[in-house]
């Protein structure tokens, strides 16, 4: 529904009354806007010998870029891990078997359920007791990540495979396909299209929970951001707090554009019969809702006749 | 098993801090975030611009950063006090996070359900003269509420899971932390570990049952 059908263009009073709501707003936003600045000048956040590190190269080089380069190497490897295992239990729990099918439900089902917090922590301590002494904080984030976003992809390719119209499927065994050639010809090629959004979607999520290693002391940017570069620079806390928090932003920022932009892509796309799955713990309501500004019940792919 | 028996006790308490949070965390939320709907579909282009840079912004960015910047930003850095008790105040400075980053994601539901909503009855609210306040107030949002249940509950189990992530916030008495604590001093424990969580699927599953229950009973039928 169109945010515009909620109010009418406004007449001469109305327009004095928004006139009058848009300056009490741009008030109210400038008077919190301006808390925030004089807490943070009161403190003296504001002085330019705390934020002069962030001007020098070493504090980028030494500090800053390994920091990002911890969080984008444990959402790397998470992000193939998570991936193979979604791949592989989403199948799985396709399978015609029972035997495969039911542990592989379990597995996804339990996975997804368990804060990765606590997963995390389990697979930290639990690691130097099987192979010994060592770090494992890397190996505890990155396996945590892998189990959790794995079985929520595991459920996006499930949901990705059903999408794909039922006739498909049937036309193909009825050219003599077999099963494995209706999955892997016709079923996974348009479903991976309609996962796609949704698998970039995990992604994001998969970045932001990388911050996660920070509670268990592996360096990533949040933990050089907040723990050594304020004890390297005494006082700058809350510039490495806005600088990190800026670099996250942009990050996630333009994997959510991505992901944005191909799910419009793959709505528009003629490869593919499947309509996009639904990004999971997205607002899915209804048929096609919540994708248009239309709204109404109507699919928005679905041309009006 | 008799680590968990053990500790249990401890670790009981440290998941009623977690329920704490999440009953605290869940009404903040649900308001903030309806507070945050109506601003983004307000008239008011300033804050319809306000809320959608207070959603995109926090929902890109980590629970974990969020947490952390609130205890150690706001709360050492800038005195944002509660209470003079430490473990009070780093309650109410996490319940303060969790909601103000919940309510992000309960904005994004409802206005998924604000869309659900036929054009025809707001443009039939207006007709009859209703004013945006009241349209939206008697017309949209309770529909909108009663088409989100389901996704709303997918939030909620989200925020209930995320009370774990406390101990960033500085909040040390919460199952996680106690969890972590048990586990410095007896390693990995299998039975703790199956404890907790099946502690917490005893609270998230019948939200998820009871919002997809209602969610069909209430559904709005077009």
């Amino acid at each position: 529904m169109s945010t515009s059908v909620l109010f009418d263009a406004p007449g001469p009073r109305g327009r004095i009354r928004n006139h009058t709501l848009t300056v009490v707003s741009v008030i109210a936003v400038a008077a919190v806007l301006y808390g925030i600045y004089r807490g943070f000048d009161a403190k003296g956040q504001f002085e330019g010998k705390i934020w002069q590190p962030f001007l020098q190269w070493e504090t980028w080089d030494f500090y800053i870029i390994p920091g990002l380069i911890g969080t984008l190497r444990a959402a790397a490897v998470a992000a193939v891990l998570a991936l193979a295992f979604g791949a592989i239990f989403g199948l799985a729990r396709l399978s015609d078997h029972k035997w495969i099918r039911v542990p592989a439900g379990v597995v996804v089902e339990v996975f997804r359920a368990i804060p990765l917090l606590l997963l995390i922590f389990f697979i930290f301590y639990l690691a130097p007791m099987i192979a010994g002494g060592g770090d494992y904080a890397f190996m505890a984030v990155v396996l945590g990540l892998m189990l959790y976003n794995g079985s929520v992809l595991a459920e996006v390719v499930r949901a990705g495979v059903h999408a794909v119209p039922k006739g498909q499927s049937e036309a193909a065994y009825a050219v003599g396909m077999r099963k494995n050639q209706v999955m892997r010809l016709v079923l996974l090629p348009q479903g991976v299209t309609a996962m796609m959004p949704a698998i970039v979607s995990q992604l994001v999520v998969l970045l932001k929970d990388t911050a996660l290693g920070y509670i268990i002391a592996y360096v990533d940017l949040l933990n050089t951001g907040f723990k050594i570069l304020p004890a390297r620079f005494f006082g700058s806390l809350i510039p490495a707090a806005i600088v990190i928090g800026v670099i996250y932003l942009a990050l996630n920022m333009a994997l959510s554009y991505l992901a944005t932009w191909l799910e419009k892509r793959s709505r528009r796309s003629r490869k593919t019969a499947a309509r996009p799955v639904a990004a999971p713990g997205s607002a899915e309501v209804g048929v096609g809702a919540g994708q248009g500004t239309e709204g109404g019940g109507l699919a928005p792919d679905k041309p009006l006749e | 098993m008799d680590e968990l028996i053990k500790y249990g006790p401890d670790l009981a308490l440290g998941f009623l801090e977690n329920v704490k949070l999440s009953i605290v965390g869940a009404i903040a939320a649900l308001l903030l975030g309806t507070i945050l709907v109506a601003m983004r579909v307000s008239p008011t282009p300033v804050l319809r611009a306000a809320g959608t840079v207070y959603v995109n912004v926090v929902r890109n960015t980590p629970l974990t950063l969020v947490l952390a910047f609130s205890a150690l930003g706001l709360s050492d850095q800038l005195g944002l006090v509660f209470s003079e008790t430490p473990t009070t105040n780093s309650f109410w400075i996490v319940a303060m996070g969790l909601s103000l980053y919940t309510a992000a994601f309960v904005c994004e539901a409802l206005r998924a359900g604000v869309n659900t909503v036929p054009m025809g009855q707001a443009e039939a609210a207006r007709a009859i003269g209703l004013t945006f306040m009241q349209s939206l107030t008697m017309i949209i949002l309770p529909q909108a509420f009663r088409a989100v249940i389901a996704p709303l509950g997918s939030v909620m189990i989200a925020m209930i899971k995320n009370t774990t992530v406390a101990t960033a916030g500085g909040f040390l008495l919460d199952s996680a932390a106690v969890m972590k604590i048990t586990f410095d001093t007896t390693g990995a424990s299998i039975p703790i570990f199956l404890g907790i969580v099946v502690a917490f699927m005893a609270l998230t599953m019948p939200i998820g049952f009871f919002t997809g229950w209602l969610a069909r009973r209430l559904a709005v039928v077009r």
